[in-house]
């Protein structure tokens, strides 16, 4: 197709290119749009045309304690899972991309395998590990089964990072009189950064807003967000999930946007002119 | 002897009675030695059995084409690559088994590697830091190397606000305001661009001088080489081919490659015809040439004669004189260089200063040199000595 002079074929090739596009938008965030409009209607029953609007359905999710307990308790598994993913995340990452080791290979592949293990198995086979040695359903085991689930994001991202950031650094570090220690706190990880929180938001979202595995994990009688909603759509469609829908939205894009804001501010100074390599 | 002086070595001055002997010692020992030292990557041996000391304050050029185990040696007494035999000794101290940010060495890379999220003081104060510097004196101190580095005020900058140039004045600053044993550059000009190499050349032989800090540098540029170095080591395939000043390697190769790498030298091959008196040799072409032998050779055995381009005379009262034509000539300015067709597919390059006219291609000339600019060259490739 000639993109200079577009003859008819061409223009409607565009077009159509264009509706489709248009149509897929739609599909994905209708759905989307509809929950955060509805949450604002003053009807009970959720349905356009809105009868008028009214912050209700927020006060109503305020004074609903199982929804106020939920939201406190996927938000501080979220937190955890965060703080320990990235920990992990980041020191797998230095190790598979600074070291040799044997089984590194293996090691690589057997970090990522979760992400690609469909979530109901893993949910099911962690339940049947766990029965298998009989422990309970605890706490624990729902905050390790999200540290499972996020661990292969944050290493794919510290990874890719690490790999950017060049060993002359570090060489340089060490040359100095700084320990491998202090060269990695000093140098490797404020270099990291962008990683680091990039890994923990995209870890805090995966934690915060994951539904299949958590049906299976959590212990009896606690629930997280998702499950939450979940349970409360068994019984009527209310308003006020959609309120609790747009809650989520807002937390689960906003954190990653704020934080992915702040981040670029951080970084602007330090990315220009960086130094050619091998210019001769 | 080698040993005891490891155990006894003193690293802090002593005072007197017998710390000072072994502080002594240690003051006569070279400032970084190497005993037939082996370095292999798996299978892939990159430094085969070198040998070599460095004198305190001196400045020790590692010159060779890439791929020849000069960064590979260098890295080794920084201690970012193991030794797989020998010895390396700094200041008469072994440092086999003694990590890098042990070592008391001062590294400078092609590539700068300032630390990009810290201010040009927190880059050149790293190292003092490390060393439990007080604070004030750390102050000082990185105001005095930002002065020998003419970049003076520039401790808030971080390093993405300066030139190639001043980074690597930077990196230079770094690598010396705690006085390490030794210096070590790794082909800290090539990443410059060509006006701004020349300038550095300078400053980083004018600094090494005030500072009379020991000196290995690496480069794959004979130039900068010839003009900085007290000695170059010229290496080949993981080994020394020659090891001399500046003077030595250039004027007196000791192989064929050495010739051939620090300024294209002209090679003629031909059998020595006649060795009782004065020794002749002749080319295939059936020209001969009369030359300098250390030692008496045999009749008839072949050898290289080796001039430089710019032993060449264009006519002239010479001892030698080769006949040809022109084949091609590139003007300089002050000289011009000329390749010469002396026959039997034989071409010469002569570097000659203009007299008068540049000449042209297709003229026939006759090239004049003494015999004692040439080296003769045994059928190994070697300096007959």
């Amino acid at each position: 197709m000639k993109a200079v002079r577009p003859n008819k074929e061409g223009k409607w090739a565009w077009r159509l290119t264009g509706f489709v596009t248009l149509c897929v938008y739609v599909f994905m965030f209708a759905p989307i749009a509809a929950t955060v409009i509805l949450s604002f209607n003053a009807s009970m029953f959720g349905g356009f045309p809105m009868t008028g609007f009214s912050l209700q359905w927020y006060a109503k999710l305020m004074n609903n304690d199982a929804v106020l307990t939920a939201f406190r308790t996927s938000l501080w598994i979220a937190l955890v899972t965060a703080a320990v993913t990235t920990a992990i995340g980041v020191v797998t990452a230095f190790a598979l991309t600074r070291f040799d080791f044997r089984g590194k290979q293996a090691l690589s592949t057997l970090v990522i395998l979760p992400a690609l293990v469909p979530e109901t198995i893993l949910g099911v086979g962690l339940l049947v590990l766990i029965k298998a040695i009989d422990q309970p359903r605890t706490m624990l085991l729902l905050v390790l089964g999200h540290i499972l689930l996020a661990v292969p994001y944050v290493v794919l991202i510290a990874q890719a990072r690490m790999v950017g950031i060049r060993r002359v650094y570090e060489e340089a570090a060490l040359s100095l009189g700084a320990s491998r220690f202090s060269s990695f706190r000093e140098i490797t990880l404020p270099l990291l950064i962008p990683a680091v929180v990039g890994g923990a938001l995209l870890a805090f979202t995966i934690s915060f807003d994951n539904t299949s595995a958590s049906l299976f994990w959590r212990p009896a009688g606690v629930e997280t967000m998702p499950t939450q909603i979940l349970s409360m759509l068994k019984i009527s469609i209310s308003p006020e999930i959609n309120a609790l829908g747009t809650v989520m939205i807002l937390v689960t894009v906003g954190i990653p946007l704020v934080g992915g804001l702040i981040l670029q501010s951080l970084t602007k100074l330090r990315k220009r002119g960086e130094p050619k390599e091998e210019a001769r | 002897m080698p040993d005891s002086q490891g155990t006894t070595l003193n690293p802090r001055p002593a005072s007197a009675g017998a710390e000072g002997v072994s502080a002594a010692a240690a003051a006569n020992s070279p400032a970084v030695e190497f005993r037939n030292i082996d370095i292999a990557y798996g299978k892939f041996v990159a430094v085969r059995d070198f040998s070599l000391s460095i004198g305190k304050g001196s400045f020790v050029t590692l010159l060779g084409p890439s791929g020849c185990g000069k960064t590979t040696i260098l890295r080794s007494i920084a201690g970012l690559v193991d030794i797989s035999a020998g010895q390396i000794m700094i200041g008469g101290r072994r440092v086999d088994d003694v990590p890098i940010y042990k070592r008391n060495i001062g590294l400078v890379f092609q590539s700068y590697a300032l630390f990009p999220h810290k201010s040009v003081f927190d880059n050149v104060a790293f190292g003092l830091k490390y060393r439990n510097v007080a604070k004030p004196e750390i102050k000082r101190k990185v105001g005095q190397a930002l002065d020998m580095v003419r970049l003076p005020g520039s401790e808030k900058k971080l390093p993405s606000q300066l030139s190639g140039g001043q980074q690597q004045r930077i990196a230079l600053a770094r690598a010396i305001v705690f006085e390490p044993q030794v210096l070590l550059l790794d082909e800290p000009l090539s990443a410059l661009d060509a006006n701004m190499r020349e300038e550095m050349r300078v400053e980083i032989k004018k600094i090494q001088k005030e500072t009379g800090i020991t000196a290995i540098f690496v480069t794959h540029d004979q130039e900068e080489a010839l003009s900085m170095s007290d000695r170059i080591v010229v290496m080949n395939a993981g080994s020394a081919e020659q090891i001399g000043t500046p003077e030595e390697v250039y004027e007196r190769p000791a192989t064929a490659f050495v010739a051939d790498f620090l300024g294209k030298a002209n090679m003629l091959s031909g059998a020595v015809s006649r060795s009782d008196g004065p020794t002749i040799v002749t080319l295939a072409g059936g020209q001969t040439i009369n030359v300098l032998s250390p030692k008496a050779l045999p009749q008839g055995s072949p050898v290289t004669v080796v001039v430089r381009p710019q032993k060449l005379s264009i006519g002239g009262a010479s001892a030698n004189r080769l006949p040809g034509r022109i084949v091609s000539a590139s003007y300089l300015g002050g000289s011009a260089i000329y390749e010469v067709d002396i026959g039997d597919k034989a071409n010469i390059r002569a570097n000659a200063p203009i007299a008068g006219r540049v000449l042209r291609e297709g003229e026939v000339i006759e090239l004049g040199f003494d015999a004692d600019d040439c080296v003769l060259l045994d059928e190994a490739g070697r300096r007959i000595s």
